[in-house]
């Protein structure tokens, strides 16, 4: 190591280390053990705080709207299916009205006569 | 589980870091500000913004000693103090009973007038020569460290610093 010059020497005793006071370290320790203990309650919450600030709620109300329109897709295809028989196929309930029909004629029959 | 565990070993780490180099924050602040309840304050600044971002400095820094990333920490944030508050270092010190390490040249130093000598002068010098000595001389840091606190190539800082200190010298013989 190259040898200090006398300046070099001065700059050394002038700009010593300083002690931070005691209750510096303390303080800062405490802090720090704040901030840490409020990120991670922070991230323990972080999804229920999500869903409290209304800038979080894009992606959930997107998610429902998109959920939402599939089940009415789904409620809608189901009702279509429902009012629109395959061609030559009988209704689930076609037999029961025919048969229904088929007593009234009966009972207007015994009626007349 | 995993997640605890890596939060758990980051804590313990930073614990490590700040606990090494509360005292060299400490002397910096110190000596940039120049007084003990401002150098109290960027020093507190400088460990929580730290913290804040220990996790991605670790991983980015290879294993390289952190100490030169924490003191640009406390660079940048006592340039912010300085454009807020639009002043300059305190000078003299408010304080050099504080200077807490005694040094074998000691006896070298005739008085505290040639003490006071030596920190006006270092309080006078452009920023950045004035920094490099506290980073060199305060801190112990080489230039490898100084140059990666403050964003330059090592030939760069030893080029600051043997500027800096014949400056010094210049402005210490004018007064002698």
């Amino acid at each position: 190591m190259a040898e200090l010059s006398d300046t070099e020497r001065l700059l050394r005793f002038a700009l010593a280390p300083v002690e931070p006071p005691r209750d510096l370290g303390e303080r800062l320790e405490h802090r720090l053990t704040q901030v840490a203990g409020a990120a991670a309650e922070e991230l323990g919450d972080w999804e229920l705080g999500a869903m409290r600030d209304p800038r979080n709620w894009v992606r959930p109300v997107a998610a429902v709207a998109v959920g939402g329109a599939a089940a009415g897709a789904l409620v809608l295809v189901r009702a279509r299916a429902h009012r629109r028989p395959a061609p030559g196929e009988l209704r689930p309930g076609g037999l029961k009205a025919l048969d229904r029909g088929t007593r009234d004629v009966a009972r207007g029959l015994r009626r007349r006569f | 589980m995993e997640q605890v565990a890596d939060t758990a070993e980051l804590d313990a780490e930073f614990t490590a870091l700040y606990r090494a180099h509360l005292r060299d924050v400490y002397s910096y602040a110190y000596y940039r500000i120049g007084n003990h309840h401002d150098a109290e304050d960027l020093t507190e600044q400088t460990f929580l913004q730290a913290w804040r971002h220990f996790a991605r400095a670790r991983s980015e820094s290879d294993g390289r000693p952190l100490r030169p990333w924490l003191i640009r920490i406390a660079h940048n944030l006592a340039a912010n103090y300085y454009r807020d508050r639009a002043r300059r270092p305190q000078s003299p010190l408010e304080d050099a009973d504080v200077v807490s390490a005694p040094h074998e040249t000691e006896q070298l130093v005739e008085g505290r007038e040639e003490l006071r000598d030596v920190l006006d002068g270092v309080a006078s010098l452009p920023d950045d020569r004035r920094e490099a000595l506290i980073m060199r001389f305060a801190l112990g840091m080489d230039n490898r460290e100084i140059a990666r606190a403050l964003g330059r190539s090592e030939g760069a800082t030893k080029v600051l610093l043997h500027r800096a200190i014949k400056q010094l010298e210049g402005a210490l013989g004018a007064r002698g």
